[in-house]
Protein backbone atom coordinates (compact mmCIF):
# COMPACT_ATOMS: atom_id res chain seq x y z
CA UNK A 1 0.00 0.00 0.00
CA UNK A 2 1.72 3.34 -1.19
CA UNK A 3 0.24 6.65 -0.39
CA UNK A 4 1.20 10.03 -1.96
CA UNK A 5 1.85 12.71 0.50
CA UNK A 6 2.29 16.49 0.00
CA UNK A 7 3.56 19.12 2.22
CA UNK A 8 2.47 22.39 1.39
CA UNK A 9 4.88 25.26 0.84
CA UNK A 10 4.00 28.77 2.26
CA UNK A 11 6.57 31.42 1.88
CA UNK A 12 7.96 31.75 5.14
CA UNK A 13 7.03 27.87 6.28
CA UNK A 14 9.97 26.09 7.45
CA UNK A 15 9.57 22.72 8.79
CA UNK A 16 9.06 21.32 4.87
CA UNK A 17 12.06 19.51 4.75
CA UNK A 18 11.73 18.25 8.58
CA UNK A 19 7.87 16.74 7.24
CA UNK A 20 9.52 15.94 3.33
CA UNK A 21 12.48 13.88 5.15
CA UNK A 22 10.06 12.10 7.74
CA UNK A 23 7.81 10.75 4.76
CA UNK A 24 10.53 9.84 2.85
CA UNK A 25 12.99 8.23 5.25
CA UNK A 26 10.89 7.41 8.49
CA UNK A 27 7.65 5.98 6.25
CA UNK A 28 9.80 5.16 2.82
CA UNK A 29 6.53 6.81 1.02
CA UNK A 30 6.81 9.14 -1.90
CA UNK A 31 6.21 12.68 -0.74
CA UNK A 32 6.33 16.06 -2.83
CA UNK A 33 6.59 19.81 -1.68
CA UNK A 34 3.68 21.87 -3.11
CA UNK A 35 4.25 25.34 -3.86
CA UNK A 36 1.87 27.78 -2.42
CA UNK A 37 0.89 28.92 -5.40
CA UNK A 38 0.00 26.17 -7.48
CA UNK A 39 -3.59 24.90 -7.32
CA UNK A 40 -4.47 20.95 -8.06
CA UNK A 41 -3.79 18.17 -4.93
CA UNK A 42 -5.49 15.92 -7.54
CA UNK A 43 -2.40 13.72 -7.43
CA UNK A 44 -2.56 12.74 -3.57
CA UNK A 45 -3.54 10.95 -0.81
CA UNK A 46 -2.86 12.61 2.09
CA UNK A 47 -1.72 16.66 3.13
CA UNK A 48 0.90 18.05 5.82
CA UNK A 49 0.68 21.75 5.94
CA UNK A 50 4.15 22.34 8.22
CA UNK A 51 5.46 24.37 10.62
CA UNK A 52 7.43 27.71 10.45
CA UNK A 53 6.32 31.62 9.62
CA UNK A 54 4.05 32.27 6.72
CA UNK A 55 4.27 35.37 5.65
CA UNK A 56 6.18 36.40 8.50
CA UNK A 57 3.20 35.88 10.67
CA UNK A 58 2.11 39.42 10.35
CA UNK A 59 -1.30 40.00 11.48
CA UNK A 60 -1.97 36.62 13.04
CA UNK A 61 -0.06 33.42 12.27
CA UNK A 62 -1.64 31.96 9.27
CA UNK A 63 -4.17 34.74 8.70
CA UNK A 64 -2.52 35.59 5.13
CA UNK A 65 -1.61 31.98 4.59
CA UNK A 66 -5.29 30.74 4.57
CA UNK A 67 -5.99 33.21 1.15
CA UNK A 68 -3.12 31.71 -1.16
CA UNK A 69 -3.49 29.57 -4.34
CA UNK A 70 -3.38 26.76 -3.04
CA UNK A 71 -6.29 27.18 -0.36
CA UNK A 72 -8.91 26.45 -2.57
CA UNK A 73 -7.49 23.01 -3.44
CA UNK A 74 -7.02 22.34 0.24
CA UNK A 75 -10.75 23.11 1.20
CA UNK A 76 -11.20 20.83 -1.52
CA UNK A 77 -9.30 17.94 -0.41
CA UNK A 78 -10.13 18.52 3.17
CA UNK A 79 -14.12 18.50 1.76
CA UNK A 80 -13.52 14.85 0.07
CA UNK A 81 -12.87 13.17 3.53
CA UNK A 82 -8.80 12.74 2.58
CA UNK A 83 -6.65 13.14 5.34
CA UNK A 84 -5.10 16.38 6.23
CA UNK A 85 -2.70 17.18 8.83
CA UNK A 86 -1.52 20.34 9.90
CA UNK A 87 1.61 20.96 12.18
CA UNK A 88 1.93 24.11 14.10
CA UNK A 89 2.04 26.90 11.66
CA UNK A 90 0.35 24.59 9.75
CA UNK A 91 -2.55 23.81 12.65
CA UNK A 92 -2.92 27.97 13.01
CA UNK A 93 -3.39 28.37 8.88
CA UNK A 94 -6.14 25.93 9.26
CA UNK A 95 -8.03 27.34 11.84
CA UNK A 96 -7.88 30.50 10.59
CA UNK A 97 -9.42 29.20 7.25
CA UNK A 98 -12.06 27.45 9.27
CA UNK A 99 -11.27 24.27 8.66
CA UNK A 100 -10.56 23.46 12.07
CA UNK A 101 -12.64 25.40 14.98
CA UNK A 102 -10.80 28.01 17.63
CA UNK A 103 -7.53 29.77 17.14
CA UNK A 104 -3.73 29.97 18.75
CA UNK A 105 -3.27 32.94 20.54
CA UNK A 106 0.00 34.35 21.70
CA UNK A 107 1.83 31.62 24.31
CA UNK A 108 0.28 32.46 27.75
CA UNK A 109 4.09 33.11 28.85
CA UNK A 110 4.77 35.03 26.36
CA UNK A 111 8.05 32.94 25.35
CA UNK A 112 8.66 31.34 22.69
CA UNK A 113 8.53 27.72 23.56
CA UNK A 114 11.14 24.93 22.31
CA UNK A 115 10.86 21.56 24.34
CA UNK A 116 9.96 17.55 23.90
CA UNK A 117 6.73 17.37 25.74
CA UNK A 118 3.96 14.01 26.31
CA UNK A 119 0.80 14.33 24.70
CA UNK A 120 -2.42 12.13 25.48
CA UNK A 121 -4.02 10.59 22.62
CA UNK A 122 -7.44 11.66 23.21
CA UNK A 123 -9.60 10.12 20.36
CA UNK A 124 -8.47 7.15 17.88
CA UNK A 125 -11.35 8.05 15.48
CA UNK A 126 -9.26 10.52 13.21
CA UNK A 127 -7.03 8.63 10.75
CA UNK A 128 -4.16 10.23 11.70
CA UNK A 129 -4.50 8.53 15.29
CA UNK A 130 -6.96 5.44 14.11
CA UNK A 131 -3.69 2.64 15.01
CA UNK A 132 -3.19 4.21 18.47
CA UNK A 133 -4.50 3.39 21.73
CA UNK A 134 -7.16 5.50 23.21
CA UNK A 135 -4.77 7.69 25.89
CA UNK A 136 -1.51 6.21 24.68
CA UNK A 137 1.17 9.03 25.47
CA UNK A 138 3.39 10.14 22.58
CA UNK A 139 6.51 11.97 22.89
CA UNK A 140 7.13 15.05 20.60
CA UNK A 141 8.96 17.96 20.26
CA UNK A 142 7.23 22.03 20.18
CA UNK A 143 8.41 25.01 18.81
CA UNK A 144 6.08 27.73 18.87
CA UNK A 145 5.43 31.64 20.00
CA UNK A 146 1.90 31.51 19.77
CA UNK A 147 0.32 27.80 20.21
CA UNK A 148 -2.36 28.46 22.92
CA UNK A 149 -5.38 26.73 21.95
CA UNK A 150 -8.10 28.76 22.81
CA UNK A 151 -12.08 27.97 22.04
CA UNK A 152 -14.96 29.84 23.85
CA UNK A 153 -17.13 28.00 26.73
CA UNK A 154 -19.34 26.74 24.08
CA UNK A 155 -17.23 25.94 21.63
CA UNK A 156 -15.21 23.98 24.04
CA UNK A 157 -17.91 22.02 25.24
CA UNK A 158 -19.25 20.93 21.77
CA UNK A 159 -15.84 20.07 20.47
CA UNK A 160 -15.68 17.84 23.62
CA UNK A 161 -18.70 16.21 23.49
CA UNK A 162 -18.34 15.57 19.87
CA UNK A 163 -14.93 14.08 20.44
CA UNK A 164 -12.77 16.62 18.28
CA UNK A 165 -9.74 16.93 20.95
CA UNK A 166 -7.02 14.88 19.50
CA UNK A 167 -4.42 15.35 21.75
CA UNK A 168 -4.02 16.88 25.29
CA UNK A 169 -0.54 17.93 27.40
CA UNK A 170 -0.02 15.42 29.92
CA UNK A 171 2.56 14.25 31.66
CA UNK A 172 4.75 11.05 30.46
CA UNK A 173 2.47 8.62 32.49
CA UNK A 174 -0.41 10.57 31.04
CA UNK A 175 -1.93 12.49 33.59
CA UNK A 176 -3.11 16.14 32.90
CA UNK A 177 -1.34 18.43 35.06
CA UNK A 178 -0.88 22.45 34.91
CA UNK A 179 2.71 22.46 34.86
CA UNK A 180 3.49 20.30 31.86
CA UNK A 181 0.84 22.62 29.61
CA UNK A 182 3.87 24.56 27.89
CA UNK A 183 1.49 27.11 25.95
CA UNK A 184 -1.70 27.51 28.71
CA UNK A 185 -4.05 26.28 26.08
CA UNK A 186 -7.47 25.87 27.19
CA UNK A 187 -8.43 22.55 28.77
CA UNK A 188 -4.78 21.33 28.27
CA UNK A 189 -5.66 21.44 24.41
CA UNK A 190 -2.32 20.71 22.10
CA UNK A 191 -4.62 18.74 18.78
CA UNK A 192 -8.31 18.99 17.72
CA UNK A 193 -10.22 17.78 14.47
CA UNK A 194 -12.67 18.79 12.11
CA UNK A 195 -16.50 17.38 13.09
CA UNK A 196 -15.83 14.28 9.84
CA UNK A 197 -12.49 13.76 11.82
CA UNK A 198 -9.99 13.51 8.43
CA UNK A 199 -8.20 17.34 9.38
CA UNK A 200 -6.14 17.46 12.19
CA UNK A 201 -4.48 20.08 13.93
CA UNK A 202 -1.46 20.12 16.60
CA UNK A 203 1.17 22.42 18.05
CA UNK A 204 3.68 19.80 18.58
CA UNK A 205 6.08 18.63 15.45
CA UNK A 206 5.22 14.77 14.78
CA UNK A 207 7.95 15.39 11.97
CA UNK A 208 10.70 16.39 13.65
CA UNK A 209 10.24 13.12 15.67
CA UNK A 210 10.35 10.20 13.21
CA UNK A 211 14.18 8.32 14.46
CA UNK A 212 15.16 7.83 17.40
CA UNK A 213 18.91 9.23 16.24
CA UNK A 214 16.75 13.04 16.52
CA UNK A 215 15.29 11.97 19.99
CA UNK A 216 12.31 9.90 19.05
CA UNK A 217 10.35 8.28 16.38
CA UNK A 218 6.65 8.85 18.39
CA UNK A 219 6.11 11.27 15.17
CA UNK A 220 5.62 8.16 12.94
CA UNK A 221 2.88 6.62 14.56
CA UNK A 222 0.69 9.92 13.79
CA UNK A 223 2.18 10.22 10.72
CA UNK A 224 1.68 6.60 9.18
CA UNK A 225 -1.61 6.19 10.78
CA UNK A 226 -3.29 7.36 7.32
CA UNK A 227 -1.48 4.40 5.62
CA UNK A 228 -3.18 1.83 8.34
CA UNK A 229 -6.33 3.78 7.35
CA UNK A 230 -5.78 4.10 3.77
CA UNK A 231 -5.01 0.46 4.02
CA UNK A 232 -8.88 -0.60 5.97
CA UNK A 233 -9.93 1.65 3.00
CA UNK A 234 -9.02 -0.03 0.44
CA UNK A 235 -9.92 -3.80 2.17
CA UNK A 236 -13.11 -2.62 2.52
CA UNK A 237 -13.40 -1.62 -1.00
CA UNK B 1 -26.33 52.85 -13.10
CA UNK B 2 -27.60 53.40 -9.55
CA UNK B 3 -27.17 57.29 -8.45
CA UNK B 4 -24.56 56.08 -6.21
CA UNK B 5 -22.32 54.82 -8.98
CA UNK B 6 -22.44 58.22 -10.79
CA UNK B 7 -21.28 59.75 -7.58
CA UNK B 8 -17.58 61.23 -7.89
CA UNK B 9 -15.53 58.85 -5.61
CA UNK B 10 -13.62 60.66 -2.87
CA UNK B 11 -11.17 59.64 -0.41
CA UNK B 12 -11.10 57.79 2.79
CA UNK B 13 -8.94 57.45 5.58
CA UNK B 14 -10.63 54.47 7.86
CA UNK B 15 -9.06 53.26 10.95
CA UNK B 16 -9.45 49.99 12.34
CA UNK B 17 -8.65 48.96 16.15
CA UNK B 18 -8.74 44.92 16.99
CA UNK B 19 -8.52 43.35 20.17
CA UNK B 20 -8.85 40.42 21.59
CA UNK B 21 -12.68 39.65 22.98
CA UNK B 22 -12.84 40.42 26.89
CA UNK B 23 -13.31 36.50 27.70
CA UNK B 24 -9.83 36.08 25.82
CA UNK B 25 -6.67 36.50 28.53
CA UNK B 26 -4.48 38.90 26.87
CA UNK B 27 -1.12 37.85 28.57
CA UNK B 28 0.65 41.19 26.80
CA UNK B 29 -1.58 43.50 28.24
CA UNK B 30 -1.10 41.99 31.84
CA UNK B 31 2.41 42.59 31.43
CA UNK B 32 2.28 45.94 30.28
CA UNK B 33 0.03 46.82 33.01
CA UNK B 34 2.68 45.23 35.67
CA UNK B 35 5.73 47.41 33.43
CA UNK B 36 3.37 50.31 34.28
CA UNK B 37 2.95 49.30 37.96
CA UNK B 38 6.39 49.45 38.36
CA UNK B 39 6.98 52.93 37.16
CA UNK B 40 4.52 53.43 39.93
CA UNK B 41 1.49 54.13 37.66
CA UNK B 42 -0.53 52.38 40.64
CA UNK B 43 -3.91 53.91 39.18
CA UNK B 44 -3.50 51.31 36.33
CA UNK B 45 -6.56 48.64 36.46
CA UNK B 46 -6.35 47.22 33.52
CA UNK B 47 -4.39 47.33 29.90
CA UNK B 48 -5.57 45.82 26.69
CA UNK B 49 -2.79 45.21 24.32
CA UNK B 50 -4.55 45.27 20.53
CA UNK B 51 -3.75 46.84 16.83
CA UNK B 52 -4.78 49.41 15.25
CA UNK B 53 -4.50 49.96 11.30
CA UNK B 54 -4.82 52.91 8.60
CA UNK B 55 -6.30 52.75 5.81
CA UNK B 56 -6.81 54.57 2.79
CA UNK B 57 -8.95 54.15 0.15
CA UNK B 58 -11.69 55.52 -2.70
CA UNK B 59 -15.37 54.67 -1.99
CA UNK B 60 -18.76 56.93 -3.52
CA UNK B 61 -20.21 57.50 -0.10
CA UNK B 62 -19.54 56.54 3.88
CA UNK B 63 -22.52 53.44 3.98
CA UNK B 64 -20.73 52.24 1.35
CA UNK B 65 -17.15 52.27 2.50
CA UNK B 66 -18.27 51.17 5.66
CA UNK B 67 -20.01 47.99 4.56
CA UNK B 68 -16.85 47.31 2.90
CA UNK B 69 -14.57 47.89 5.51
CA UNK B 70 -17.08 45.43 7.81
CA UNK B 71 -16.69 42.75 5.29
CA UNK B 72 -12.20 43.58 5.20
CA UNK B 73 -12.70 42.77 9.14
CA UNK B 74 -14.52 39.98 9.41
CA UNK B 75 -12.30 38.50 6.04
CA UNK B 76 -9.20 39.20 7.23
CA UNK B 77 -8.38 42.12 9.34
CA UNK B 78 -10.03 40.18 12.75
CA UNK B 79 -10.45 36.91 13.31
CA UNK B 80 -13.46 36.85 15.53
CA UNK B 81 -13.02 33.66 17.15
CA UNK B 82 -10.99 35.67 19.40
CA UNK B 83 -10.83 39.22 18.59
CA UNK B 84 -13.57 42.39 18.23
CA UNK B 85 -12.85 45.30 16.08
CA UNK B 86 -14.09 48.87 15.57
CA UNK B 87 -13.61 51.30 13.14
CA UNK B 88 -14.26 54.61 12.36
CA UNK B 89 -14.17 56.39 8.59
CA UNK B 90 -13.42 60.00 7.77
CA UNK B 91 -13.05 61.85 4.06
CA UNK B 92 -9.92 63.26 3.21
CA UNK B 93 -10.32 66.58 1.59
CA UNK B 94 -7.93 68.59 -0.46
CA UNK B 95 -7.16 70.40 2.39
CA UNK B 96 -6.21 67.72 4.48
CA UNK B 97 -4.40 65.82 1.74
Amino acid sequence: MSMRYAVITFPGSNGEHDALMAVELGLGMPVEAVWYKETSLDRFDALLLPGGFSYGDYLRPGAIARFAPIMAAVEEFAASGKPVLGICNGFQVLTEAGLLPGALLRNQSLEFRCAWVHVRTETTRTPWTAPLADGEVLHLPIAHGDGRYFAEPDLLNRLIQKDQVVFRYSTESGERESSVNPNGSVDDIAGVCNSAGNVVGLMPHPERAYDTLIGGDDGLRILSSVLRAGMAAASGA
Amino acid sequence: MTATDQKTKQNWLVEVFVSLKPAVNDPQGLAIKDGLHMLGYDEVDDVRAGKYMQLHLSGSDQSAVESRVADMCEKLLANTVIESYRFTVQPITDDSQ
